[in-house]
């Protein structure tokens, strides 16, 4: 038998929940924000953790080893500056190029690391926080990238923290084109709920010329994502909408249920 | 259950809901995240009072919200409506029966988020749902069924860390006591 309590907790939730999910945008952004605060020490206490464990294991790195890993460093850091001065000397040229064409000239990015704080809890969504904020100039649909390739936008931005929509979430959709002959155009959609890593690329020309393997990357239309970031690459296609299009599944480069540390693309 | 008991109970709440978040392993394992809020609310629900169960539903379903693409608010509901409906029978329910935990461990984890994911679907959300949720919702009730019973031990075991122990009764009977004449 329901007595008076019941009714008024029961009362009392269904009120709360219907007052918060009636909040205007913005002030319910706030107050999630303001309640994700409650888990700041928390991960920052995980965070020190970790970094001690790190800094622990590296006591235990035998010294031949680390001796290797140096030297084999060192090898790579001068391969990338033979290559950062030929890409330094081709931007020069594409720059002169430019200018002499009247166009305007593109500017560098500039990336900032942040660290990834949380996963989110619910299994239906792709998404994730980082630990940079207002404070450090982020903003929404900033892109955010790894060194493998595309991993997703910065979907909401907090004084300290952000949450990081990730590629094959509903709410992250990119053009993409294949690096083929034809340059094939299309839309980057969703992954499955299980498989984070293979996403569908929609819209693609009856007539494109696909073939597993191909690399797809941002092809700098819808204002978001700029031109030639890596997404991935082509396992399969098939013909959808009564063969007006083709969709493809598309690899992704980036390892997004690893993810430690991401860059984050400022204008 | 006293003051001490409800707050150990929140703080097992907001820790639960960090190692959701912060704990990607078992996802990548299976495939799926462990809710562990169900199972909390069904120890709530049969050993806690109305109070204790209706701020565990707010507070841990807001907190949920917080790190997740939810709309805000969206968990507190369905958290509610189990630990609601367990407190309301926790008369009729053997609590401390390891079949009964399991069982309402399994039940409240396959209903919440299914009714989590209903709500969000009213909020005219585009959730990522699809065959392989279903794996999803078989790994969560699975996973909440284990650690319900498991959070039972573990609260019990606080309890006794915390309250005092139980007094071994005496010998001594006032009836047979032998009283000393004058002599």
């Amino acid at each position: 038998m329901l007595k008076r309590p019941h009714y008024f907790a029961a009362g009392l939730v269904v009120l709360l929940t219907l007052t918060i999910l009636n909040l205007p945008g913005p002030v319910a952004a706030r107050l999630k924000h303001a309640l994700g605060g409650v888990f700041l020490p928390l991960f920052g206490l995980a965070a020190s953790s970790r970094q001690l464990a790190e800094k622990a294991g590296e006591t235990l790195t035998p010294r031949a080893q680390l001796l290797q890993e140096n030297e084999a460093l060192r090898r790579e850091n001068q391969e990338l500056r033979v290559q950062a001065g030929q890409a330094a000397e081709t931007l020069r040229e594409n720059n002169r190029l430019r200018e002499l064409l009247g166009w305007g000239q593109n500017a560098p990015w500039k990336l900032k690391l942040a660290r990834v704080i949380a996963r989110d809890p619910a299994n239906w969504w792709h998404t994730l926080q980082i630990d940079l904020g207002s404070r450090d100039g982020m903003r929404t649909n900033l892109p955010v990238l790894t060194a493998e390739g595309l991993v997703g936008r910065v979907a909401s931005v907090s004084y300290t923290h952000s949450q990081v929509v990730l590629l094959g979430d509903r709410d992250c959709k990119a053009a993409a084109v294949v690096e083929n002959d034809a340059r094939d155009l299309g839309i980057l959609g969703t992954a499955g709920p299980l498989d984070g890593s293979m996403v569908s690329l929609g819209y693609l020309s009856k007539d494109a010329n696909l073939k597993p393997g191909q690399l797809v990357a941002t092809s700098g239309l819808g204002g978001i994502f700029p031109k030639g970031i890596r997404i991935g690459q082509i396992v399969d296609l098939r013909p959808v909408e009564y063969g007006l299009y083709l969709e493809a599944r598309v690899k992704l480069s980036a390892n997004l249920s690893g993810l430690e540390e991401v860059w984050v693309l400022l204008p | 259950m006293t003051p001490l008991n409800s707050i150990l109970v929140l703080l097992a709440a907001v820790l639960a809901v960090f190692c959701e978040a912060a704990g990607g392993g078992l996802h990548q394992l299976l495939g799926a995240q462990i809710d562990l809020l169900p199972a909390l609310m069904v120890y709530a629900g049969l050993n806690a009072g109305l109070g204790t169960v209706t701020t565990l539903a707010v507070v841990s379903g807001l907190l949920f919200d917080s790190l997740s693409a939810n709309p805000l608010g969206v968990s507190v509901l369905p958290l509610f409506a189990a630990g609601f409906l367990i407190h309301f029978n926790h008369e009729l329910l053997l609590r401390q029966q390891l079949f009964a935990q399991c069982v309402l461990g399994l039940i409240a984890s396959a209903v919440v988020p299914a009714l989590t994911l209903l709500l969000v679907l009213s909020t005219r959300r585009t959730p990522l749902v699809g065959w392989g949720s279903l794996w999803q919702w078989c790994v969560m009730a699975v996973g909440g069924m284990i650690a319900t019973p498991i959070l039972f031990k573990l609260f019990h075991w606080c309890d006794r860390l915390f309250s005092y122990g139980r007094e071994s009764s005496t010998s001594f009977r006032p009836d047979r006591e032998i009283r000393r004449g004058r002599f």
